[in-house]
């Protein structure tokens, strides 16, 4: 039993249509509590109500970044041993990243309108936000653009491992540009400083769903990918014969 | 590669190879910019910096889909790829001859456009630096974007799509530092930067072009 079993469709559509219903439950559970919860949070004497934003600005903003990672990972894999699977899930992953990445934006324009009196300022970590949606729509462009699936595989792998090297370092390089009104990690093991639990406890359940959620979505588009595969190799064979 | 280098410098050079041309760019990207802004030496001082950057940034992509795509046509980048010679050095080379190609020429015309663009005197050491250090990176990095969209047909609009994120951090510092010239800061932190991205660009790149090169030709 290892985890490169899964690196065969058969097995992989096995297991994920079984898992899949209970990632989709364990979302709606968790990111419907968790946002509902944190909408009756009291509200902070401030932010006002505006501190309900969290609940999906962190989130959005935490699995923009860890989902370029899986990108990343997976494209390792793909490139190293060639599973088809893993190529298939990095590119199910990258709309999903984007929608994340935009989420992360619109609900902090919106929160920044009322603290900070601006929708929008170039602060560093805006600003690498930023950078990192134009990322995931090049690598997206990409993955339209080139029609062969391996040939697109390929491409995409090796513009991802460029483009993560270059986005760390965008994200280095706007600290030096500009100094920041952002505040700092809310969310920290070592710091001894933190938001009120009242907050907190919420913020993990939809954290958690939201992950979940990226979970579900990525694996229903995984499959998506498969099946349509599947198709195009079946039209193939049918032309042949 | 010396033959390579050479067989590209002539390609370029003579007519219909666009040398020139991204100087030429350059000019009028400069000159457009005060009918933009307005002719105030208050309005132009602040933004030159960052306005011959963008210019040289913008005229290096231009040029970018040159490197590979005309070779990839008439059939001779398959026979750099089966040639002894690796193809990460083809990939070095045929960079190394954009950036004498458009690199250079933009360095030497660059304290020009910068009295047009009220740059002070102070500043032109920061720029010239800037500019050298800078340069070979946007050309190592455009010839890797040339490599992924080679063989795409609308590959131009994707290229600048692909290419000018990565540009980001060498924009940053290239401007960070002339304007740390201008205002007699210390340019060293950005020019270390700068020399270190150029650095890892000329180490790294060719690798990525050169896998994404065999890709597009198998």
């Amino acid at each position: 039993m290892s985890i490169w079993e899964y690196a065969n469709p058969v097995k992989f559509m096995r297991t994920s249509g079984a898992v899949l219903p209970w990632t989709v439950a364990g979302a709606a559970v968790c990111t419907v509590t968790g946002l509902v919860w944190g909408f009756l949070t009291p509200e902070d004497y401030r932010q006002g109500s505006t501190v309900k934003i969290v609940f999906l600005h962190v989130p959005a903003a935490m699995m923009a970044i860890n989902i370029w990672v899986m990108m990343l990972v997976a494209s390792l894999i793909w490139l190293i041993r060639r599973h088809h699977v893993s190529a298939l899930a990095a590119k199910a992953a990258a709309p999903i990243g984007a929608v994340m990445t935009v989420i992360g934006l619109i609900t902090g324009a919106v929160w920044g309108q009322p603290m900070w009196g601006t929708w929008w300022e170039w602060d560093p970590r805006l600003t690498s936000f930023l950078i990192l949606l134009l990322f995931y729509i090049g690598y997206i462009a990409l993955w339209s653009a080139v029609e062969d699936p391996d040939s697109a595989a390929d491409l995409t792998g090796v513009l991802c491992l460029v483009g993560s090297v270059f986005a760390l370092l965008s994200r280095y390089a706007v600290f030096f540009w500009n100094q920041g009104l952002h505040q700092g990690a809310s969310l920290s093991v070592q710091s001894g400083e933190r938001m009120s639990a009242v907050y907190r406890y919420p913020l993990y359940l939809t954290m958690l769903g939201f992950g979940l959620m990226f979970l579900s979505l990525m694996l229903v588009r995984t499959r998506t990918e498969i099946r349509r595969r599947r198709l195009a190799a079946l039209q193939a064979r049918e032309m042949r014969a | 590669m010396i033959a390579l280098l050479r067989r590209d410098l002539r390609l370029a050079v003579r007519a219909g190879g666009g040398f020139g041309l991204g100087v030429a760019f350059f000019l009028i990207l400069c000159a457009l910019v005060p009918f933009g802004v307005g002719p105030d030496t208050s309005a132009l001082q602040p933004i030159a910096a960052g306005i011959l950057w963008l210019g040289a940034l913008l005229a290096c992509l231009l040029s970018l889909d040159r490197i590979f795509a005309l070779d990839h046509e008439d059939g001779s980048l398959d026979l750099l790829a089966t040639s002894p010679l690796p193809l990460e050095g083809a990939v070095a080379v045929k960079a190394l001859a954009h950036w004498i190609t458009t690199g250079l020429p933009l360095i030497v015309a660059a304290p020009l456009f910068g009295i047009l663009l009220h740059l002070p005197a102070a500043a032109i050491p920061a720029l010239l630096m800037s500019l050298l250090l800078g340069t070979p990176a946007l050309s190592m990095l455009g010839a890797f974007g040339a490599a992924v969209t080679v063989g795409l047909r609308r590959g131009g609009l994707l290229l600048s799509l692909l290419v000018l994120p990565l540009y980001i951090p060498t924009l940053i510092f290239g401007t960070e530092m002339i304007r740390r010239g201008q205002d007699g800061g210390d340019t060293m932190p950005p020019l270390l930067f700068l020399a270190g991205i150029t650095a890892g660009t000329l180490a790294v790149i060719p690798f990525a072009a050169a896998a994404a090169l065999r890709v597009n030709l198998r």
